[in-house]
């Protein structure tokens, strides 16, 4: 196989059902195949987090996986834990935060954070910041961010 | 940085990638969980012609008690690791080595037979491997070989494995009575270790019986720091100039600087990285 | 200044409240607007070809089998492209005597960095633009390179642009006081020491892009554009494409971020201009991150060598400097690469008192990236120098470094006044700040910690830096010489049919929340509630003329002349509604969306109804009443050159003396950046400015190897701050407003970026001082600590 590959996947929940360039990055599939440009490029290798998903439940980097590799699999971005209400507390918390400026990072930043309040992760801002330390941002310092996700999980911060 | 054209095959039974390993002759890489191989391949520094892509495969998946062993699937990904209670119980090494490789995102679909594989110099699990006497098991169309750790890492990403092999699965005996200690100095959480040391120990009461001693981050592979054993063997608990003889052994290594180190540095940080190991695990 | 003094504390204000930015909510549901999310008809994409030398003459490039490559729509050489880019030049007459030849978009027979631009392909994909420029195939024959900046002026080093004879682009001379007899007086202690600044860059998270859209139907070019200055991008493509300035609009959404990266001209996004209307059709290019790291502007790189003397009460007699700094082989374009090193010169011990202070700056041409202006332009380099050589004279004379910068600081009655290097300053509270920095970070109880963990054998260090810096630029900045960069800035408010405002602004948002606290002045001034209040910026087609965002000006500049722009349609709205009403102007105010009883604030009418008569039922009206529900106002700051601010900063350290591992344990900033219009947001810029300036102190650097080779163009081998390491940073304020402008704001983005260095490099110091150890050099890695301490030797 060579070229081109059929894919059938879910994305946010709707089949998907595309013909890709086997070289495509999931990402770019996102992006300009389907127009959900929530997910960012920010690195292309893996490291800054701005392309952030969930893919089968768990956060992985769009970057890194082939739009190939997410046959069969259940995929959800930001605009998907946006229209589900999923990430609706945490987008209200960074906003009376101010846990973003640019927003380029956001969106991962969102999922990786879902992801540590969702696993059960306490108040603990070293914890919380460990966690996101796989999410680069350039702009907020990120206290903020750290402000928000104990926010979310609603305990004093230790 | 979009990478380069290349065959995609996802085959669902281990006879047809060991096949399609073979017939590219070279060519073909196998695709595991991609952390590694995808940037590099975005950087079109890897520009495979074939990948061979292991998702499918479901007898590489996985962590199995084997009695005096554990076994774990190449396939197996960090996470599943993390979440396992035989590891935590077994291994517990490798448990603790487990959440310095990088972040979240990546140890959810980074595995074990991939790091094995490309054998970066600064990556934990080869060193765990080593301390640990750990086996790589390699099949082929012509068959299954073991391979102790200790013979499979060669050199700067070189290891034994042939290019129509796969590494299939993990071998680690279990840890029976050895004390585990660890240490990684890297800049950033989750960064590869400018030095790290893994240690497995043996100690019949105060007295020390047997040292292994695995270094990573320091040299073109992850390797055994032997001189340092050595000085280790036999030696007491608490005694202080044993380790400082341990720690004036390291200079058989042939230590290699890049741009985040020196040579000289990574010699001192192997020094600070084996004494802080054993500290927290042996002494 | 007169105006409107009371708009305060008037019932509906918004400035000076955490008001939470409206464009968030987007943001945080995947629905942001940058450039690479734009897909247009018919659009291609861009990649080149890019020099793998510092130095090398082009000897033959051959396209024609990247032509002949899948999906291929055009391929041009340098050659090919400079005949329909012309080059520029990147000098300012006000800085008098820098050179720099015309550099071309493309290179033309000479590269001269690695990563400089040679061809470009134009492709359906980008992967098939790489894979066609994987084709071209390109001889190169090698030059000397010119690496190492303290080497480009030696007379045996390769001279980049033979016809200027040296690599010495700039050089600049300040003198105040008679030097030799200031060090030469009785008391006077001498304290020199050699601080080196490593190259870093912006690491904006959105890498440049831009579209290029051409309609040849109107001969019209839109540039869809990842920066900071829309109107400047207009006049810079108008004159090297060669399209009048009002054919070519520059429309500027949401930015990833920019810290000064995205303000320059760069030939490949000039390029892509050119061969969208080579082609006819829309050209996208978005730098993947290792172009990035090789293409988009460097910044610091400097060695200071750095003088203080002081008398035995640790009052400054003289403080000199020699600056050396790199820019790359060309100044950019059109700000200069030289405006870092005037700015160490000019702000270099501009907190303190000093009886002579004498600088010397040189700027020079090297093989490698180019260098240019990136937050906090020189401030880093100038308050590292200045308050590192204060502390050291401290520990010389045994002086607290708190003391001694009480014993320097201008005090906070004595302005206005000039600065040693001749800076006219206004409104700064150095003392305020500085007693409010003690007290915040608990100095006293810091001092006992730092004792009691030493006695433990654990090194802390506690770093302490006062600063200024400039913000609210006027025209002395660039314009006087010759740049075609606003620094006045303008602001449209307009009242609908509905009620609501529509404001626009020529300054930009790139994440600092600007688009928010113009909607906070615009409704607090005028009147109505912030939910009613629609922003545009970053539009030419649009909004008016402006700067756009740099140089800390957003706030100052773009929101004085919204302040009076606001100012000015209330009084033409209750002039309406005084004719409506049959009441006096004056006894009419605007609250909350109603024209009210300014005595009693009983409501007298819905601005929505006032806005329908004059929109819908003009026949009410009387003949004579001519109504305008939208005003326009610029602003500049024409009193000042510039509006500077003043901060101290404070940072706790803990120095691994086995590692070398610096971990910052706590960290301070009191800023004073006049009035804050939006707490929330001017906090979490300080903090962010902060820890990109510890990035800088401890992490960032761009490293070459004598040949001119970038060795880290990844973003695992260039270290960003990230999370885990990163303290939480106490914010505090002193609020002295400006005087130059009614809202009274100065910036407030850089101050962090600037401070933050010198405070972690004193931190530092002050760990290792009772080793003997002390380190100079940034950023502070592990290696250069242990090195330092001799634990580390070659």
């Amino acid at each position: 196989m060579t070229g081109m590959a059929r894919l059938t996947c879910r994305v946010n929940g709707e089949e998907v059902r595309a013909e890709v360039p086997v070289r495509r990055n999931l990402l770019d599939f996102l992006r300009n195949d389907l127009g959900l440009t929530g997910s960012h490029a920010g690195c292309e290798h893996g490291v800054c987090g701005a392309c952030t998903i969930l893919v089968d439940g768990v956060t992985v980097r769009g970057c890194l996986m082939l739009a190939v590799q997410a046959e069969g699999a259940e995929v959800v971005t930001v605009e998907g834990l946006a229209e589900s209400g999923r990430s609706a507390a945490l987008a209200a918390a960074f906003t009376a935060r101010n846990a973003l400026q640019c927003g380029f990072c956001t969106p991962g930043m969102i999922a990786s954070a879902l992801e540590y309040i969702d696993g059960g992760g306490g108040p603990d801002r070293a914890a919380i910041r460990a966690h996101l330390s796989g999410n680069y941002c350039r702009c907020t310092g990120y206290q903020a961010v750290v402000d928000a996700v104990c926010d979310v999980i609603g305990g004093a911060a230790k | 940085m979009k990478a380069a054209e290349f065959g995609y095959l996802r085959p669902g039974r281990m006879e047809e990638a060991l096949q399609a390993l073979a017939a590219g002759e070279g060519a073909a890489m196998p695709l595991a969980g991609g952390q590694s191989l995808m940037p590099m391949m975005n950087f079109r520094v890897a520009m495979p012609e074939t990948l061979v892509d292991l998702a499918a495969l479901a007898e590489l998946r996985g962590i199995h008690d084997a009695g005096e062993r554990v076994v774990i699937g190449a396939m197996t990904r960090w996470s599943e690791l993390m979440a396992s209670g035989l590891i935590a119980a077994e291994v517990p090494l490798l448990a603790r080595a487990l959440p310095e490789i990088a972040h979240p995102a990546i140890r959810n679909r980074g595995t074990i037979g991939g790091s094995v594989a490309l054998a970066d110099p600064a990556a934990e699990v080869p060193a765990v491997l080593l301390a640990l006497a750990g086996v790589v098991v390699l099949r082929s169309l012509a068959g299954e070989r073991r391979v102790a750790a200790g013979d499979f890492f060669l050199g700067h990403y070189e290891t034994a494995r042939a290019a129509d092999e796969l590494i299939v699965a993990l071998e680690v005996p279990k840890a029976r009575g050895l004390r585990h200690g660890f240490h990684e100095i890297g800049r950033r959480h989750g960064d590869f270790a400018l030095a790290g040391a893994a240690l497995a120990v043996a100690v019949e009461g105060a007295r020390v019986m047997e040292a292994r001693i695995a270094l990573f981050g320091v040299a073109d592979r992850a390797l055994r720091a032997t001189g340092a054993e050595a000085a280790l063997r036999g030696a007491v608990l608490g005694d202080g100039t044993a380790l400082d003889r341990a720690v004036a052994a390291l200079a058989e290594i042939d230590f290699a600087g890049d741009i985040h180190a020196s040579a000289p540095m990574r010699r001192h940080l192997a020094g600070v990285a084996l004494r802080r190991a054993w500290a927290e695990g042996v002494a | 200044m007169t105006g409107p003094a009371t708009i305060f504390d008037r019932p509906n204000r918004y400035i000076g409240t955490a008001e939470p930015r409206a464009d968030a909510a987007r943001l945080l549901q995947g629905r942001g607007r940058f450039v690479d999310d734009i897909q247009l008809p018919r659009m291609v994409h861009a990649a080149f070809l890019r020099s793998p030398h510092a130095h090398a003459r082009i000897v033959s490039l051959d396209v024609a089998a990247a032509r002949a490559m899948p999906g291929v729509a055009a391929v041009w050489t340098g050659a090919e492209m400079a005949a329909h880019v012309t080059p520029w030049v990147g000098v300012l007459t006000h800085l008098a005597g820098l050179r720099s030849p015309p550099q071309p978009a493309l290179a033309v027979d000479v590269v001269r960095w690695q990563g400089e631009p040679v061809a470009m392909v134009v492709a359906a994909t980008r992967a098939e633009a790489e894979d066609a420029v994987e084709r071209i195939e390109a001889d190169y024959d090698p030059l000397p390179a010119a690496v190492r900046m303290e080497e480009a002026l030696s007379p045996d080093a390769p001279v980049i642009h033979p016809e200027f004879g040296s690599n010495l682009a700039w050089e600049r001379r300040v003198e105040t006081g008679d030097m030799a007899a200031a060090m030469a007086q009785p008391g006077v202690t001498v304290v020199e020491r050699t601080f080196r600044f490593g190259r870093h860059t912006g690491v904006t998270l959105e890498p440049r892009a831009t579209v290029m859209d051409y309609d040849p139907a109107e001969d019209r070019l839109t540039m869809h554009y990842s920066g900071q200055a829309p109107h400047m991008m207009q006049v810079v493509l108008s004159r090297h494409l060669g399209l009048p300035e009002e054919n070519i609009r520059v429309i500027s959404n949401d930015v990833g971020g920019s810290f000064g990266i995205k303000i320059h001209t760069y030939g490949d996004e000039i390029a892509v201009g050119a061969a969208a209307r080579l082609l006819r059709r829309p050209v996208k290019f978005v730098a993947d991150r290792m172009e990035s790291f090789m293409t988009d502007i460097h910044a610091r790189d400097h060695v200071v060598t750095g003088r203080i003397g002081v008398h035995a009460d640790g009052r400054i007699a003289g403080l000199e400097i020699d600056d050396l700094t790199g820019i790359g082989p060309f100044s950019m374009y059109p700000r200069t690469s030289a405006i870092e090193c005037n700015q160490v010169l000019n702000l270099t011990g501009a907190p303190y008192r000093m009886e002579a202070y004498r600088a010397r700056g040189r700027v020079v041409f090297q093989n490698k990236n180019m260098m240019c202006q990136y937050r906090a332009v020189g401030h880093p380099i100038a308050m590292a120098v200045a308050d590192g050589l204060l502390d050291e004279a401290g520990r010389a004379l045994g002086m607290d470094p708190v003391v001694i910068r009480q014993r320097n600081l201008i005090a906070d009655d004595a302005y206005p006044t000039t600065s040693a290097s001749g800076m006219k300053l206004d409104d700064l509270s150095h003392q305020k700040t500085l007693a409010k920095l003690v007290e915040v970070m608990g100095y006293e109880a810091l001092r006992a910690d730092q004792a009691a963990a030493r006695a433990r054998g654990v090194h802390r260090g506690i770093g302490i830096l006062s600063m200024v810096e400039v913000t609210n630029p006027s025209p002395m900045f660039y314009g006087i010489g010759g740049a075609p960069i606003a620094s006045q800035d303008g602001a449209t408010v307009r009242l609908d049919a509905g009620g609501a405002l529509h404001i626009s602004s020529s300054v930009t948002e790139q994440g600092q929340g600007t688009n928010a606290i113009l909607a906070q002045i615009a409704a607090g001034v005028f009147g109505v509630d912030i939910g009613r209040v629609k922003v545009t910026t970053g539009d030419t087609a649009t909004v008016p003329y402006g700067g756009g965002t740099w140089a800390s000006r957003g706030a100052g500049i773009g929101g004085e002349a919204m302040l009076l722009a606001a100012h000015a349609l209330k009084e033409q709205v209750l002039e309406v509604a005084g004719v409506m009403l049959q009441a006096g102007v004056e006894s009419l105010d605007i609250r909350a969306g109603k024209i009210v009883d300014e005595a009693t604030g009983a409501e007298r009418m819905g601005l929505a109804d006032l806005a329908r008569t004059v929109y819908y039922r003009g026949n009410e009206l009387p003949a004579d009443l001519k109504p305008e529900l939208v005003a326009t106002r610029h602003y500049r700051v024409s009193d000042m050159p510039f509006v500077f601010t003043n901060g101290a900063m404070g940072a706790y350290v803990e120095v691994d003396t086995d590692t070398g591992f610096t971990k910052v344990l706590g960290f301070w900033a009191v800023e004073d950046c006049g009035r804050v219009i939006n707490p929330m947001l001017v906090d979490e810029q300080v903090r962010g400015g902060v820890v990109q300036g510890i990035g800088g102190a401890l992490y960032e650097e761009c490293l070459y190897d004598d040949q001119g080779q970038l060795l880290n163009t990844t973003m695992a081998d260039y270290l960003v701050p990230m999370a885990a390491e990163m303290p939480d940073i106490v914010v505090a304020h002193v609020e002295t407003p400006t005087k130059t402008s009614i809202l009274g704001a100065k910036g407030a983005g850089e101050a962090g970026t600037g401070g933050a260095p010198g405070a972690i490099l004193n931190a530092v110091n002050d760990a290792l001082a009772p080793l003997g150890a002390s380190v100079w050099q940034m950023p502070i890695t592990p290696e250069r600590v242990l090195r330092a301490l001799g634990v580390v030797a070659d």
